[in-house]
């Protein structure tokens, strides 16, 4: 390569100009999650709060992912919110009221999800209504729904045991540990952490073979050292909790899926394509219309999935459920980095972005915060974010 | 005004040919050791450029070269303080801050992407932002009567209240100068202005500066059609890498295509167009009979009854001006992606009738579609290099559902190594690069995808000689190894100098078919106009 090294300060200041937008949401976290320690007398970095913090996380986390991919493609669901609270309830009534096993039970919701997704995905496609209108007119619909399904009985409360194991449960541990640590949980952590090493080592590796542009080692190893430590440090809150919560699982598996989606398939790239221009990709060979048929079935898929868990989380299903949850999921999606003009974003970063907009009801909530406040600090830190991110992107 | 120490030396060091009179009299415009860096770049060093009043200056070289950055400096797009040197216009020193700044001096530029708003009227595009008002309400009548005015002095013979997206290119750019003019404009410059207009759009527009030369207006040219700078300049400016390169008057210099070009590239080029040696011309691989087809909106023919044929190993030009339909015929074939209502025709491949619903239908039988407008249709121009060269064949990389990554690459660097890509990796954005290197990234794109057919539609356009030079050589290689080659161009030359039969549409019509060895430039004018 041309240029030959630069030194290493230079390096860590060139790094933070140039990425700015993509460091401030980490930065943005740990600096939230600092100043709610220390405002909560150290109430926030506890065990029991870091479990809880992930049990609250997860639905919206899911939303974040769904919510993802449809800003990539520039089109927007305000819907999710009121899909997942229906879906929450349906699933209620089918196991409480209607005694249907709790498996077949979700399955049917899925199902549900994925019809009102092929609804609103044809509306957008093939009638062309834009999918603000679209969805606009859903959110009517399925608070509507929503509110009629519950209309008799009021709310209803869940009392099946795996169905509120999903957002409460833990992983099971070795059976006859007494140690008081999680071992199953440190486990999972250490080889998570294994496997980041290692993929990114490849990564860089391949990148170097390829003379694409890397940064020092150095920074390469303080990045890999940070990550690991962040892992096992929650790893080690949770282990010595309750363990891995099950939510965290659902919604780590969900992750993998999509990032793979996203970054290794051919339906993946056709999602950037029509993102950042959907013309040329039309022009290219991809079917734009099935492609984003595609992105509406999922997010109603995952809003499904997003209503279990709140559901189970709450062990019960109120017709309140799925108010604003849009708004947190669209937050997180745009915090993590998704670009307002569409064709960029990750789904592993909207997760952070979830981090962001959590940390901050979970800390607001534990110091008694009033709901109206929380809304407004959101709404300030949500439109920073993305100040930054505009910002940085005309660069 | 006295005349400073600097000017005297600017003066002296820009040629010194005869004794200047005091500038403010004979030039309007003096841009004086111009330097504007960018980080790790040095976009002008030291650029001097002087504009006589009242006259037609042209601007030339190749992209990159710095033409645009100069008259961003000069426009105040890029502020005063971010460049050094000085801007001498009317006699003074100026510190634009932004375009708002130039444009209250008189100096207007009608950019390549028009900045009109299709949904408004002509008269209220034309007063945008300067409107007449009476006690700070819009006076309309007045509005009108004066749009009027400006669109008689543009020869634009259209009704003002009519919406700017029922006008075609040509006319909006007429607007356009409508507009300028309407804001007292002293000092016009164009930036490409015949880049999207037919030749008859072109020559008129040619012949309306030379109007306003003589009402006194200066125009400025940035253009790459060397004929049309011969045709019209009085001085023309030729930079290269950031820098002046020679300052030629139409009067006493050579201003020869040659000596321009000479000075573009610092070389010459003998023969724009290379030569294939051996000709390998065998079946006929793709044909289109009587193809006609509607546009569903507006219920308009836009193509009649057309009838084609490329053969294998040959070129065929689809010459014509624009508006013709030819980019509409090709993209009729190439699965009719804007879903033209098509009402009677058949596609063959080969032997074989062929319906392509859709462009990935028309990809996977071995048609591709090199697009006009490769930043609007043509690339995802935020992503990298090697994302966009693999888009329309991801198959090919595919490890199951995954794609392999490694293959990528590969591919990204062949191409790059082959069609000579310039960029430090495949893994540079696309938006990064130059409009030739942008090209040649869709033409590899196109490439990879294996076509037998290729569709080139305006494949030089806005690219500069030395690319050109290479799609050129490209072209040939690939006829070469057997592949059919369409190619849609508005540059006469360029067309004759390429194909070897063309078809000439006019209104959406084939109105001739001519072998390269009976087609002259005025044959294929003729057909061309005619309907």
């Amino acid at each position: 390569m041309g240029r030959k090294q630069q030194s290493l300060g230079k390096e860590v200041v060139s790094l933070l100009k140039n990425n700015a937008a993509s460091y401030m949401m980490y930065f943005a976290l740990v600096v939230i999650m600092l100043v709610f320690q220390i405002w909560t007398g150290g109430k926030f970095f506890t065990a029991q709060n870091i479990s809880n913090l992930f049990n609250q996380a997860a639905y919206v986390a899911v939303l974040a992912i769904g919510m993802t991919l449809i800003l990539i493609l520039k089109h927007i669901d305000l819907s999710c919110g009121y899909v997942a609270g229906l879906s929450g309830a349906v699933a209620a009534i089918l196991m409480e009221k209607m005694g249907i096993n709790v498996w077949i039970s979700m399955l049917i919701v899925l199902l549900m999800g994925l019809a009102i997704g092929f609804y609103q995905g044809v509306l957008v496609t093939k009638v062309g209504i834009p999918a603000f209108i679209t969805t606009l007119a859903g959110m009517f619909i399925f608070r509507g729904l929503l509110t009629r399904s519950l209309a008799s009985s009021g709310t209803i409360i869940v009392t099946d045991e795996t169905f509120k194991a999903m957002c409460q449960g833990y992983i099971p541990d070795i059976p006859g540990n007494s140690s008081g640590i999680h071992m199953v949980t440190m486990f999972i952590a250490v080889v998570a952490a294994v496997i980041v090493v290692v993929f990114q080592a490849k990564s860089r590796m391949n990148k170097k073979k390829y003379g694409f542009p890397v940064v020092s080692l150095p920074i390469f190893i303080a990045g890999l050292i940070t990550v690991s430590a962040v892992i096992i440090f929650a790893a080690w809150m949770l282990a010595i909790n309750n363990g891995i919560p099950i939510s965290a699982l659902i919604v780590g598996g969900i992750l993998a899926i999509y990032a793979f989606i996203l970054s290794k398939t051919k339906l993946g790239r056709h999602i950037y394509g029509i993102g950042g221009n959907d013309q040329a990709a039309e022009l290219s060979g991809v079917d734009v219309k099935k492609v984003t048929l595609f992105a509406f079935c999922s997010m109603s898929v995952l809003a499904a999935v997003a209503g279990f868990l709140y559901t189970s989380r709450l062990s019960s299903a109120t017709p309140t459920a799925g108010l604003a949850f849009e708004m947190d999921a669209i937050a997180s999606s745009y915090i993590g980095g998704t670009a307002v003009s569409g064709g960029v974003g990750k789904v592993t970063n909207a997760i952070i972005g979830t981090f962001v907009i959590m940390s901050l009801t979970n800390g607001m909530n534990l110091m008694m915060i009033d709901i109206s406040y929380q809304y407004i600090v959101k709404g300030i830190i949500f439109v920073i974010a993305v100040a930054f991110d505009v910002k940085s992107r005309k660069k | 005004m006295s005349i400073s120490p600097a000017v005297l030396r600017s003066q002296y060091q820009y040629g010194g040919r005869r004794e200047e009179p005091s500038m403010s009299e004979e030039y309007i415009l003096e841009m004086r050791n111009i330097t504007k860096e960018f980080p790790n770049i040095k976009a002008l060093s030291d650029v001097n450029f002087k504009v006589r009043r009242g006259e037609i200056h042209c601007l030339v070289g190749e992209n990159g070269a710095g033409k645009s950055t100069l008259m961003k400096v000069l426009s105040g797009v890029w502020k005063y303080g971010t460049y050094t040197g000085d801007i001498v216009y009317e006699g003074e020193i100026q510190k634009f801050r932004g375009i708002a700044d130039s444009e209250a001096k008189g100096i207007a530029i009608i950019y390549q992407e028009l900045a009109l708003f299709p949904e408004l009227s002509v008269y209220e595009n034309i007063y945008f932002g300067h409107e007449i008002t009476d006690k700070g309400a819009i006076d309309w009548n007045e509005t009108i009567v004066n749009s009027q005015k400006y669109l008689k002095k543009v020869r634009l013979n259209i009704d003002p209240s009519v919406k700017v997206k029922t006008l075609n290119t040509g006319k909006q750019q007429l607007v356009e100068i409508a507009k300028a003019l309407s804001k007292n404009c002293k000092l016009l410059i164009f930036d490409e202005p015949t880049s999207s207009l037919n030749e008859d759009d072109s020559q008129n527009l040619l012949n309306l500066m030379r109007e306003l030369k003589s009402q006194g207006i200066t125009c400025i040219m940035i253009s790459h059609k060397l004929r049309e700078i011969t045709a019209i300049a009085d001085t023309i400016t030729v930079l290269r890498d950031g820098s002046t390169i020679c300052s030629l008057d139409a009067k006493t210099d050579d201003i020869s295509e040659a000596n321009i070009i000479k000075n573009m590239v610092g070389r010459t080029i003998d023969d724009i167009y290379p030569k294939r040696l051996e000709k390998n011309i065998t079946d006929v691989v793709f044909e289109v009979r009587n193809l006609s087809a509607e546009d569903r909106a507006t219920g308009r023919q836009i193509l009649k009854n057309i009838s084609f044929n490329v053969r294998k190993g040959e070129i065929i030009g689809l010459q014509g001006l624009m508006g013709a339909g030819r980019t509409e015929c090709a993209l009729a074939v190439f699965g009719n992606p804007y879903k033209y209502k098509i009402t009677s025709g058949e596609i063959w491949m080969g032997d074989r009738r062929v319906n392509f619903r859709n462009p990935k239908q028309a990809i996977k039988n071995g048609l591709a579609y090199v697009s006009e407008d490769r930043k609007g249709n043509g690339l995802v121009l935020i992503q990298d290099i090697k994302y966009n060269i693999t888009l329309a064949n991801l198959d090919e990389l595919l490890n199951g559902v995954a794609i392999d990554e490694n293959k990528e690459v590969g591919v990204a660097n062949k191409y790059k190594k082959e069609i000579n890509i310039k960029a430090p990796t495949v893994a540079q954005k696309v938006n990064t690069l130059s409009g030739g290197n942008q090209q040649k990234v869709q033409i590899s794109k196109w490439l990879f995808a294996r076509p037998k057919v290729l569709i080139l539609d305006e494949p030089t356009r806005g690219i500069d000689v030395g690319a050109k030079y290479e799609i050129y050589t490209i072209m040939n290689r690939l006829v070469k190894e057997g592949m059919s080659i369409i190619m849609i161009s508005s540059e006469l030359p360029e067309v004759l100098g390429m194909s070897d039969r063309l078809y000439v549409m006019s209104e959406g019509q084939i109105t001739g078919e001519l072998s390269i060895e009976e087609a002259t430039e005025e044959k294929v004018m003729k057909m061309a106009i005619n309907s």
